[in-house]
């Protein structure tokens, strides 16, 4: 390819003038063929974004004028233990879902790699399936196994003789059942990126450790989960950020009479509820400021832990 | 040692591929059985002989086949178009050459970052000044050209196209857009087909945009007729669990055939990032 690029371009300057003469007829091409990128930004996405920085600072039902309210909003949101509430509630379902899930991945991600599997990508592509179902989907499965009389949930505790357990109004439980969908659904997703990078590193490492005799246990710790540090933090960052704006799971499993107490209400469920339930669209862009802020708040974060916990580990 | 070692790994693994595959089977499970069996303890794994009258039921007493042809709609049209918006500007900004053109890749990579959450109030006053709220409209025109797939197509685009062929197609008289659609398109097709699965089954499963913008229960997509189900039929387990296997049996069937595209779209994604 760029051998033959250099071909082309080989004769001397004449030519290539008159070919680019030429095509100045079409100039307008290239930019007619990404126009409609940003003619869309434009309107879908520029505009909406300053829009939502002046709703944030107003008060507005939705109907009504627009009244520009200044800082009232935020002193608002420092105040609103609900917010406060709703974050508490996303963080802890993150926590729960992500560091299992990640660490399950990279666990299976490393077992694939091994040679001993004949089907690998037999095994690789059931381990990812869970990934194409919808969300709607499998919350209302999962809302049905973990329901709180008589689901499989609680008909296997049963079974071994505990009580049941009220999954779905427990604030504690209901984290759990909302951070297992998450589980359930990514865990293949994240296992696929990682095996791209175990793919990457060097076989020599590998061997050489193998021939000091290192075991499997061995080499996961110390060459595997420090060589695929970059793809780690990556995918840390991806679930945090997916992590922050969870809520089809959360409305789909509890989907009235939610409250930040609940333990289901997550800062994007509080968002839809404030706007769209209650008409409160001024307050509503003022949550999601709020969670743009935590969102490059936690990403800063996470890059500065998981840099230095896995140089640790090394 | 290292048998048992191995035991264990392939136990370890055989487990996760039960435990990955088990909800889809649970669900059939629970299509298949009469309301009262759902309720009985211990749990019975077996699947029932009721699978075929769950589904007429949900056929009969529910919009089902509406929904389906409506989120079909929804996602064939939008994926059409992301395909064609997306495939042109990818291959501009791969193969042909104009002012800016660092800037405004640049730019476009940049406007992946802003959280879409931003977006929603805003977009739904703008929705309602347009007059597009309860309108297909808004769900497929505003990412019809999305950043994402430019970018993909691009990479893919750059690394396969070779230039001679385009400046041979040029030397004979093709005008760009000619060049475009005979000869880089088809070239493009295995980036296109993981841009088409990614798009229609982010259509398919989208929820929250559908569930803001349509108030008319006619116009519901699958996803907003389920919750809608969950929530009238709370206490008939079976009617609600068939129809998400129903919404959920399409994307299976995709899965089957095009497995391998999307796992190594998802790979060549991780490579490149």
């Amino acid at each position: 390819m760029e051998v033959s690029d250099h071909k082309t371009d080989l004769p001397t300057a004449a030519p290539k003038q008159r070919r680019r003469a030429r095509f100045s007829l079409e100039k307008a091409t290239p930019y007619l063929a990404i126009a409609p990128f940003y003619l869309l930004f434009l309107v879908f996405g520029l505009f909406p974004i300053l829009f939502s920085g002046y709703l944030a600072l107003s008060k507005w039902d939705g109907i009504g004028q627009i009244q520009f309210t200044g800082w009232t909003n935020l002193q608002r949101l420092a105040q609103d233990t609900d917010f406060w509430l709703s974050l508490k509630n996303t963080v802890l379902i993150w926590a729960l879902g992500t560091f299992p899930m990640l660490f399950l991945a990279l666990v299976l991600a490393f077992m694939l790699s091994l040679k001993m599997f004949k089907h690998k990508e037999t095994l690789k592509a059931l381990l990812f399936l869970p990934n194409i179902t919808s969300v709607v989907a499998i919350t209302i499965l999962f809302g049905l196994i973990f329901s709180n009389l008589d689901g499989l949930a609680n008909g296997l505790l049963h079974l071994v003789g505990l009580k049941s357990i009220n999954w779905l109004t427990s604030p504690n439980w209901v984290r759990v059942v909302i951070a297992s969908v998450n589980i359930w659904q990514y865990t293949g997703y994240n296992m696929i990126i990682y095996l791209t990078g175990i793919a990457r590193i060097s076989k020599d490492y590998n061997e050489a450790a193998q021939m000091d005799g290192a075991n499997n246990r061995q080499i996961f710790w110390k060459i595997t989960v420090p060589q695929l540090k970059p793809i780690i933090l990556f995918t840390v960052m991806m679930s945090t950020i997916g992590g922050l704006q969870v809520f089809s799971e959360a409305q789909v499993l509890v989907p009235s009479g939610a409250t930040p107490q609940g333990g289901a209400m997550t800062i994007v469920y509080y968002l839809y509820n404030t706007a769209f339930t209650n008409h409160q669209f001024g307050y509503g862009s003022t949550i999601a400021w709020g969670l743009v802020a935590l969102i490059v708040l936690f990403s800063a974060l996470n890059w500065y832990i998981t840099t230095k916990r896995i140089q640790g580990v090394k | 040692m290292t048998r048992i070692m191995h035991g264990s790994i392939r136990l370890f693994v055989g487990i996760a591929v039960l435990l990955s595959l088990f909800p889809f089977y649970w669900m059939l499970v629970m299509a298949s059985k009469q309301n009262s069996e759902i309720y009985r303890t211990p749990p019975s794994l077996m699947i029932g002989n009721q699978l075929w009258h769950n589904i007429q039921a949900v056929i009969a007493q529910t919009s089902f086949f509406h929904a389906l042809f409506n989120t079909l709609f929804i996602a064939i049209t939008s994926t059409v178009l992301v395909l064609f918006f997306d495939s042109l500007a990818g291959f501009a900004f791969a193969k042909l050459h104009f002012r800016g053109q660092a800037f405004l890749f640049a730019f476009l990579l940049g406007t992946m970052m802003i959280p879409g959450q931003l977006n929603i109030i805003p977009s739904f006053y703008l929705m309602d000044k347009l007059g597009w709220v309860g309108s297909y409209k808004a769900l497929i025109i505003p990412g019809m050209a999305n950043a994402f797939g430019i970018f993909w197509i691009k990479q893919y685009c750059t690394d396969t196209i070779p230039d001679s062929l385009l400046e041979a197609a040029k030397l004979d008289g093709c005008s760009t857009f000619r060049i475009y659609w005979s000869i880089a398109l088809p070239i493009m097709r295995p980036a296109l087909a993981f841009l088409a699965l990614f798009s229609f089954m982010g259509s398919w499963n989208d929820y929250m945009w559908p569930l803001i913008i349509l108030n008319d229960e006619a116009k519901y997509t699958l996803m907003l007729a389920l919750t809608q189900l969950k929530g009238i039929y709370s206490v008939n387990y079976p009617l609600v669990i068939t129809g998400t296997l129903l919404a959920t049996l399409p994307l299976l069937v995709l899965f089957i055939f095009f497995s391998k595209q999307l796992i190594s779209g998802i790979t060549d994604g991780a490579v490149k990032e």
